[in-house]
């Protein structure tokens, strides 16, 4: 089972196998990062960070992860000020940056960017995030998160609230989540459903979906709650921003009502959905994901580049 | 030859060499076409014959490109919009092969991704790639995107673009 030289432009192309040896490695990866804060396994090698669309936790867990593995980092966080403002291809960049580095990790606006870039380049691609597409190292981190606060992927009743109809991390989240339970709670507004493709894709891997805007009735059930935010930057349309937003907000009261372990996660930046005063609560753990986002980033680059098995 | 047979042979003479693709529902000819690349602008003879009578569709177009043999793998991106069409070849006025068109597994080059913000839609040096998920109803999945293309955005690529 080699990761060495993998794309990873969605999860959906790795075996259960194989994304158990990456929650693995990283586990041994956090070991190691409390007994020292910089290893040299990736002295020498170059990532590159190419970001068309804004991000601070993505972006900057990668480069924390890369520095703590001894490699080093290049790279751009805007199109602006780069050829893509000439009018120079995607393709074309790729095939310039990667005569400068090792590997690149790629954010773009466009759906199916990561696919193309994986097509054009020699080396290897990382998607952090493909429009409202896939993005299989926040997918990868929250397995990592569930595992450690659960023992367990399977057999938990999880539950995906907010906007899952242009939210890229729920989509990612469900269809690899499909791979260990066979049930799945969507909760949100009307107008923010599930994609179709997606329930069909899950309901033909035998997941049985509950979908509902109804959180209160399903909270007492849920063993996972994974909140996003409503993306005001990916409605066409601000109207229908303005009558969704704000539709959910979880509280300490209504938390009364949630087992005792359940856990709640946010892929992060959050707006309104969930109230500070869940932050003291046992069940908030959504500022450990981010720590487990760097491990989960040194264990993929570790593996890709070839430097563990 | 009476009347009847003299207008026939008129309207859909015997070509010598080439491919014919009987059984296209009536109204699709331009739009099979368009999917097989045809300009007009090869330069062979191509005939069209739309709305003619046909036992088994009521009515259909018939398309009779001369001197030029289609591959299946050429042509089976028609049944797309033509599932009933069968394909001819011709040699020296006789059919020397004949089958029917097959939805392939997977779509190149034909269909465009009807999801606006797919990254096949913009100035890339891709091809669009679909897999085939489901034949009537056609459900297309994009392979980059991996949104899906219904079978109305389909028809409706080559509709407009034929009007």
């Amino acid at each position: 089972m080699g990761l060495k030289g993998r794309d990873v432009i969605t999860l959906e192309d790795f075996s259960v196998n194989e994304i158990l040896k990456i929650l693995d490695t990283a586990r041994d990866m956090e070991k190691l990062l409390l007994k020292k804060r910089k290893m040299d396994l990736l002295e020498g090698y170059i990532l590159a960070t190419l970001f068309f669309e804004p991000s601070t936790r993505t972006r900057l867990s990668f480069e924390s992860a890369m520095y703590r593995l001894g490699g080093s980092v290049i790279g751009f966080s805007s199109a602006e000020g780069t050829s893509v403002q000439k009018g120079e291809s995607l393709a074309d960049t790729i095939r310039t940056v990667e005569k400068y580095s090792d590997i690149i990790v790629l954010r773009h606006p466009r759906m199916g960017a990561a696919r193309l870039a994986a097509e054009v380049a020699e080396i290897p691609i990382i998607n952090a995030g493909d429009g409202s597409g896939h993005h299989p190292t926040q997918t990868l981190l929250d397995l990592y998160t569930i595992r450690k606060a659960r023992g367990t992927l399977e057999k938990l009743n999880i539950g995906l609230l907010g906007d899952l109809k242009y939210g890229r991390t729920v989509h990612s989240l469900s269809l690899v989540l499909s791979k260990f339970n066979k049930k799945l709670y969507l909760i949100s507004p009307e107008m923010l459903k599930m994609p179709q493709e997606i329930i069909h894709e899950l309901n033909e891997k035998g997941v049985e979906t509950i979908e509902t805007s109804d959180l209160e009735a399903v909270l007492p059930e849920l063993d996972v709650l994974y909140v996003t935010r409503i993306q005001k930057e990916r409605f066409p349309d601000i109207q229908e921003y303005e009558r969704v937003k704000g539709t959910y907000k979880i509280t300490p009261e209504l938390l009364d009502r949630a087992k005792d372990t359940l856990i709640i996660m946010h892929p992060l930046p959050r707006v309104d959905e969930i109230d500070y005063r869940v932050d003291r609560t046992r069940h908030a753990i959504y500022f450990e994901q981010v720590q487990n986002g760097v491990v989960v980033r040194m264990a993929l680059l570790a593996l890709i580049l070839g430097v563990i098995e | 030859m009476n009347e009847n047979e003299y207008e026939r042979e008129l309207r859909v003479r015997k070509i010598k060499d080439g491919t014919v693709i009987d059984h296209i529902p009536a109204g699709k000819a331009l739009a099979v076409m368009k999917i097989l690349g045809l300009t007009g602008k090869e330069g062979n003879t191509i005939s069209i014959v739309m709305n003619v009578g046909s036992k088994k569709l009521g009515k259909k177009d018939v398309l009779k490109i001369e001197k030029k043999e289609l591959r299946s793998k050429e042509v089976n991106a028609i049944a797309l919009i033509a599932p009933s069409a069968t394909i001819n070849i011709i040699r020296d006025y006789k059919v020397v092969r004949k089958y029917k068109v097959r939805v392939p597994k997977e779509i190149t080059k034909v269909i465009h991704c009807s999801n606006p913000a797919c990254i096949t839609n913009y100035r890339e040096p891709t091809i669009p790639k679909f897999k085939v998920i489901k034949t009537n109803p056609l459900i297309l999945k994009c392979m980059y995107c991996g949104r899906y293309t219904l079978e109305d955005d389909v028809i409706k690529q080559f509709e407009v673009s034929t009007a």
